[in-house]
């Protein structure tokens, strides 16, 4: 069962997101993140807001998944909304007491603040949910190639990454046997206190890097018998292609990061 | 027929540096051997007695201390040819876990062309290829993970033959595999050998797997001990039980008989032999 965790938190479909280039999905996601950061007024913010919902429904990612995603930043986004509501004074006065005091600026900016941030979740998981973790680091590789010429190691970072990935569910499948052969031991893992747990964990931890340098030195061995000698020359089957999707994509974003744009000047 | 694999007084020793003097273990002491195009080869031999030192030294892992390994001709330890003599010998490991580096079957089979800078549209047609061959072409979009350990070792076959090697070393490849991913690597190991006239070295401990190859190398200690059929090589049974190796149970079978005084064949090395030779005893 541990076997079947899903790497990453890719939700596999044919939505036409999920069929963008993966290197346009990020530098959209960055102009995204840029457009909500542009917008001073509601009215631009709405523009921003709007873009995240028709993006969500196009890529048809279920409801429940991004309020799964959404939970962790939750307090965050308590945490500034009451910072904002309690800590700016300026403006019309709502309702005092004591030092507490609100005003219509304060709620004016929670509110700003805390949807800013909803955005900003839902566009960048919106990256994650809609592209395998293989397409990211490819597109990431890509993206960063003309870093090669300042002597950034673009491929073995993208190679570090994908060898990562690939040893992520043997690792965890690895972890499960140590843990059942520890408890055969009669190792106990359950129950005492939280240093005492940890401790327990001392036993499972050892044999796991181990054994990680062992498969390390073997996929070593074994990739340099499949003419691995680095980046240099090498060619890759899949291709990344552009397609009408992408086009679209980017006419889209642009037309609402233009509305960003004018209502900034506008207002 | 040409040859294609030669060693020529191999020695090769390991040095462990951690020791203090550095402890120096010699593995290969002095290996002739002369693999010709198209040979299916066994290496037989216990633990530590050197058969996957050698094979390393066929694909320039390893370079000898003294003497020479030739591939297809070319000197292994000419560093210019590096990527020549990888391309033209392929070698399988043990544990396909630590072999496969994509995620996908597909990318991980397309790894080795990748390295190679083969054309994008060319690779693709490889891949498909050797997929096929190994019979693994309807998982070539599966996860790497979720296959069993007989299907991640035809991966990895898979994964090598796509360089269209002339020859694949395969050290142990089915010794972490039940016995039905076992049947399925051997099956795929023959059929290199006999449809594709690939030149097939297999280290192996199974001796049953030994028996299908042409010709049969025994390795003990760093030195060939025995090298010919399997027929002549099982039929000493006592030699090889002398170097720590078993025979298969079906001339283990025939031997005890004949030692129990029954008129049984001496060269019976698979099932079918033995049946066969049963049936005309008891008939």
């Amino acid at each position: 069962m541990i076997k079947d965790i899903t790497i990453g938190q890719y939700f596999p479909g044919k939505s036409p997101i999920h069929r963008m280039d993966p290197r346009v999905k990020i530098i959209l996601t960055a102009v995204f993140i840029v457009m909500l950061f542009l917008s001073k007024s509601i009215w631009g913010l709405l523009v921003g807001a709007a873009f995240t919902l028709v993006t969500f429904f196009i890529s048809r990612i279920p409801f429940k998944l991004m309020i799964k995603s959404l939970k962790p930043i939750l307090p965050i986004i308590i945490f500034t909304g009451l910072l904002n509501l309690f800590f700016i004074k300026t403006g019309e006065e709502y309702f005092h007491w004591k030092i507490f005091r609100i005003t219509d600026e304060g709620v004016n900016t929670a509110v700003f603040m805390a949807v800013r941030i909803i955005c900003l979740i839902i566009g960048s998981s919106l990256l994650t949910y809609t592209t395998s973790p293989i397409d990211l680091t490819d597109a990431i590789e890509r993206l960063l190639s003309p870093l090669k010429k300042i002597k950034v190691p673009v491929h073995e970072l993208a190679m570090m990454m994908t060898i990562a990935l690939r040893f992520i569910p043997t690792l965890i499948e690895e972890t499960d046997k140590i843990m059942s052969a520890q408890k055969a031991r009669g190792a106990d893992m359950e129950t005492g206190s939280l240093m005492k747990r940890a401790k327990a964990l001392i036993p499972i931890l050892v044999p796991l890097f181990v054994s990680s340098f062992r498969r390390a030195e073997e996929l070593a061995l074994a990739m340099e018998c499949r003419c691995y000698h680095g980046g240099e020359g090498r060619t890759r089957m899949k291709q990344l292609h552009m397609s009408a999707v992408d086009g679209i994509a980017f006419v889209f974003t642009a037309f609402f990061l233009a509305g960003v744009i004018a209502l900034n000047i506008i207002l | 027929m040409d040859s294609f694999l030669k060693a020529e007084g191999l020695w090769f020793s390991y040095i462990n540096e951690i020791e203090e003097p550095p402890v120096k273990t010699e593995v290969l002491k002095g290996i002739d051997l002369d693999i010709k195009k198209g040979e299916f080869v066994a290496v037989l031999g216990h633990n530590g007695s050197g058969k996957s030192t050698l094979a390393k030294c066929f694909n320039a892992i390893n370079l000898p201390e003294k003497g020479k390994a030739y591939v297809d001709g070319i000197d292994t330890s000419d560093e210019s040819r590096l990527l020549d003599i990888r391309q033209k010998v392929g070698m399988v490991f043990q544990n396909p876990d630590n072999q496969i580096v994509a995620t996908i079957v597909e990318e991980d089979c397309a790894f080795a062309l990748e390295n190679m800078g083969v054309e994008p549209a060319e690779i693709r047609r490889r891949v498909d290829e050797a997929l096929k061959t190994v019979g693994m072409y309807d998982y070539r979009e599966h996860a790497v993970h979720k296959l069993s350990g007989g299907q991640k070792q035809r991966v990895a076959i898979a994964g090598i033959i796509a360089m269209r090697p002339e020859c694949i070393l395969l050290d142990e490849p089915t010794a972490m595999l039940d016995p039905s991913g076992r049947r399925e690597v051997m099956k795929t190991i023959k059929m290199l050998n006999r449809e594709l006239g690939v030149t097939i070295v297999l280290i192996t401990h199974y001796m049953e797997e030994a028996a299908q190859a042409d010709r049969v190398v025994v390795i003990d200690s760093g030195e060939i001990m025995l090298d010919g059929e399997p027929k002549s090589i099982f039929t000493q049974v006592k030699t090889l039980r002398n170097l720590g190796l078993d025979v298969p149970q079906v001339t283990e079978l025939c031997y005890e008989l004949r030692q129990a005084g029954v008129d049984i064949p001496q060269d019976i090395i698979t099932e079918e032999e033995c049946a066969q030779a049963l049936y005309k005893l008891l008939a």
